[in-house]
C-alpha cells in the first residue's frame, strides 16, 4: 500500500514540472489574446494567439513552408559537417602546439563573441547573394565553440589516463587517438552542439537579412508583405524547429556518450 | 659491478634512486639514495607516511619520471622510460569510461594487434579472475568503485608484465572491500607467482600481502627498514587475527610512528608559514 502511494507521488513529481511548465504558456497565450481581444494590445503590432494558430495551414498549403524547411536543413547540414571537421581539427592542432593555443585562444574566444551576423555584407562580396554565404555565415559563427571545446576536452583529460597510456608505451598517435581524443569526446559533443545551435540561429538571420534561401527568407517576405500573423506563424515555427533539433542533438549526445 | 650481480638473483632492482624537485620555497629531495631488489615471484612493499615519496618512486620505476638520479633495471637491463616488462596500477581510477569492462580488458592486447575475437576471450579469462565474469559488457560507470579498480587490476594483468607495480590501488575504498580485494590480489600474485611491488600507506595490507615490507622515512624518502615477513602462504585475510600478524604490524607501526610524528608537524608547520606569509 505504502510502496503504491509512494510510486503515485513519484510519477505525480516527474509529470507536474512539464505540466507546470506548459500551463504557464497556455495561460500566457490566453491573456495575449484576451489583452488583444479587449484592445489593450494594438492588433496591428501584435496578432492575436488565434490568428497566428491559424496561419499555419497556410504555411503549409501557399508558402511551401516544407521544402523550405528541407532548404534551411541542408544549408545547416552543409555547416555543421564543415564545422565538426574543421573545428575538431584546428581545436586538435592548437592544443598540440602550446604556442599556438596561447597565441590564438584568446582571440577565438572573442570572435565568439563578435555579432558576426553584422559582416554578412563583406561574405556576400566573397560568395556572392547565394547559398554559400549562408552556409558560411553558419560555419563562422559556429566554429569557436568547437575549437574550443575540444581544446578544453583535450587538455582535461585526466593525467591518470595519459599515464595509462605511458605505462603500455603508447606512440604519441596511438595516444591521441586511444586516449586523449575518446577521453575529449564528451566535452567536443557541447562544443559541436552549441555550435550548431549558432548556426542554425545565423542561418535562418541570414537567410532573413539577403532575402535568400528557406525559412529566413520566408519570414522576410511575409513580414514584407505585412502579414503578421503568417510572420509570427513562421517565427513560432522556427522556434519550433530550433527547440526540435535541440532535443535531437541532446538525445544523440546521451546516445553516443556511455554511461560516465 | 654491484648492480650486476644484484641483478643475478633478482628481477627488479633499484639501485640509488634520488629525486629532487625544484618549487617556490626552494629544492625538496623526495627520494635520497634508496636501493632495494626484488626477487622473481616476491610480493615487495614499500610503506611509508604520507609525503615520503612513495608514490615519486612509483614513478621512477614505473619509467613515468624521467629526472631522477640512479639505475633501475628489469631482468639485468637498465630501463630509462615505460617498460612492456612492467604492468602499472595506479591509485586514482584509471579505467577508460569509454570502453566496456571487456574492451578496458582488452585494451593492451589490441595494441599487440591481437585479433577481435582471440583478444576477446582472453581479456574474459582476466575479468573471470579478477572476479567481474557477468560484467563483461558493462561501462565503468555502471561499476562500484572496487570492481572498477579490479577491472584496471586485470587490463595490467592482461599485458601479462614480468612485474605488478600497485601504486595504492585500495586507497579510495573502504576497509571491507580493501580486505576482501586484498584477497583477490593474492590469489592472483600466488596463482600467477606474480613479482608485484605494492606502494602502500596501510600497515595491514602491507603486511597480510607481503613478503618483505620497505619502510621509508618521512622526507627526503630513505630505507628505514625492510623486514621480511614470515607467515604461512597461502594467506587469505583470515591471517589478520593472528598474533604474528599483529606482531609485525606493531613492529612496523613503531618504526613508522616517529616518521608520521614528522610528517604531521611539518605539514602543520608549513600551514602556518603560508597563513603568515599570506597575512
Amino acid at each position: 500500500m505504502t510502496l503504491v502511494v509512494a510510486h503515485t507521488r513519484r510519477s505525480y513529481r516527474s509529470y507536474a514540472a512539464p505540466m507546470v511548465g506548459l500551463g504557464s504558456f497556455i495561460a500566457f497565450v490566453l491573456l495575449v489574446e484576451v489583452l488583444i481581444r479587449i484592445g489593450a494590445l494594438n492588433r496591428f503590432i501584435i496578432p492575436a494567439p488565434s490568428e497566428i494558430i491559424a496561419s499555419f495551414g497556410r504555411l503549409f498549403l501557399e508558402e511551401n513552408i516544407v521544402q523550405r524547411f528541407i532548404f534551411t536543413a541542408a544549408e545547416c547540414i552543409a555547416a555543421g559537417v564543415m564545422v565538426t571537421v574543421c573545428g575538431v581539427t584546428i581545436g586538435v592542432v592548437m592544443q598540440r602546439f602550446s604556442l599556438l593555443q596561447r597565441a590564438c585562444e584568446t582571440w577565438v574566444a572573442a570572435f565568439a563573441s563578435a555579432p558576426l551576423v553584422l559582416a554578412y555584407p563583406l561574405f556576400m562580396v566573397i560568395f556572392g547573394r547565394n547559398a554559400w554565404t549562408i552556409i558560411m555565415m553558419g560555419f563562422f559563427s559556429a566554429l569557436p565553440p568547437v575549437i574550443l571545446k575540444t581544446i578544453e576536452g583535450i587538455s582535461g583529460t585526466r593525467k591518470v589516463l595519459v599515464n595509462v597510456g605511458r605505462s603500455f608505451n603508447l606512440t604519441g598517435t596511438q595516444q591521441f587517438w586511444k586516449i586523449l581524443f575518446p577521453a575529449a569526446l564528451p566535452t567536443i559533443f557541447v562544443g559541436v552542439r552549441l555550435g550548431l545551435i549558432f548556426a542554425l540561429i545565423n542561418i535562418v538571420g541570414t537567410e532573413f537579412l539577403i532575402n535568400f534561401g528557406g525559412l529566413g527568407q520566408l519570414i522576410n517576405d511575409l513580414a514584407e508583405r505585412y502579414d503578421l500573423a503568417g510572420t509570427y506563424a513562421a517565427i513560432c515555427f522556427v522556434i519550433l524547429v530550433s527547440v526540435l533539433f535541440f532535443i535531437v542533438l541532446e538525445k544523440a549526445e546521451r546516445w553516443l556518450r556511455p554511461v560516465d | 659491478m654491484a648492480l650486476a650481480q644484484a641483478s643475478a638473483d633478482a628481477i627488479l632492482v633499484a639501485d640509488d634512486i634520488f629525486v629532487q624537485f625544484n618549487t617556490p620555497e626552494g629544492p625538496i629531495t623526495a627520494v635520497d639514495n634508496v636501493s632495494f631488489k626484488v626477487r622473481p615471484s616476491e610480493f615487495f612493499s614499500v610503506i611509508g607516511p604520507s609525503g615520503c615519496g612513495k608514490s615519486t618512486l612509483f614513478n621512477v620505476i614505473g619509467g613515468l619520471l624521467g629526472q631522477h638520479q640512479g639505475v633501475v633495471s628489469v631482468g639485468g637491463e637498465t630501463i630509462s622510460g615505460p617498460h612492456k616488462s612492467i604492468g602499472m596500477v595506479f591509485q586514482e581510477e584509471s579505467t577508460f569510461p569509454w570502453r566496456t569492462v571487456v574492451d578496458n580488458v582488452a585494451f593492451p592486447l589490441e595494441l599487440v594487434g591481437m585479433p577481435k575475437g582471440k583478444r576477446a576471450e582472453r581479456a574474459r579469462h582476466f575479468i573471470r579472475m579478477v572476479g567481474l565474469d557477468g560484467f563483461e559488457n558493462r561501462y565503468p560507470g555502471e561499476l562500484s568503485g572496487g570492481m572498477r579498480q579490479r577491472v584496471s587490476l586485470a587490463r595490467t594483468l592482461a599485458s601479462e608484465p614480468k612485474i605488478l607495480l600497485m601504486d595504492e590501488p585500495f586507497a579510495a575504498l573502504d576497509e571491507q572491500t580493501r580486505l576482501l580485494l586484498g584477497d583477490k590480489v593474492l590469489q592472483i600474485q600466488q596463482q600467477l607467482k606474480q613479482t608485484t611491488l605494492l606502494i602502500t600507506h596501510n600497515i595491514t595490507e602491507a603486511v597480510q600481502m607481503s613478503d618483505r615490507i620497505l619502510v621509508m622515512t618521512y622526507r627526503p624518502g630513505k630505507v628505514k627498514r625492510i623486514v621480511d615477513i614470515d607467515l604461512p602462504r597461502p594467506r587469505t585475510s583470515e591471517i589478520v587475527s593472528s598474533e604474528a600478524f599483529g606482531r609485525y604490524v606493531a613492529q612496523i607501526w613503531n618504526d613508522l610512528r616517529e616518521e608520521a610524528n614528522r610528517g604531521m608537524r611539518d605539514e602543520e608547520k608549513h600551514m602556518l608559514n603560508q597563513d603568515e606569509r599570506t597575512a
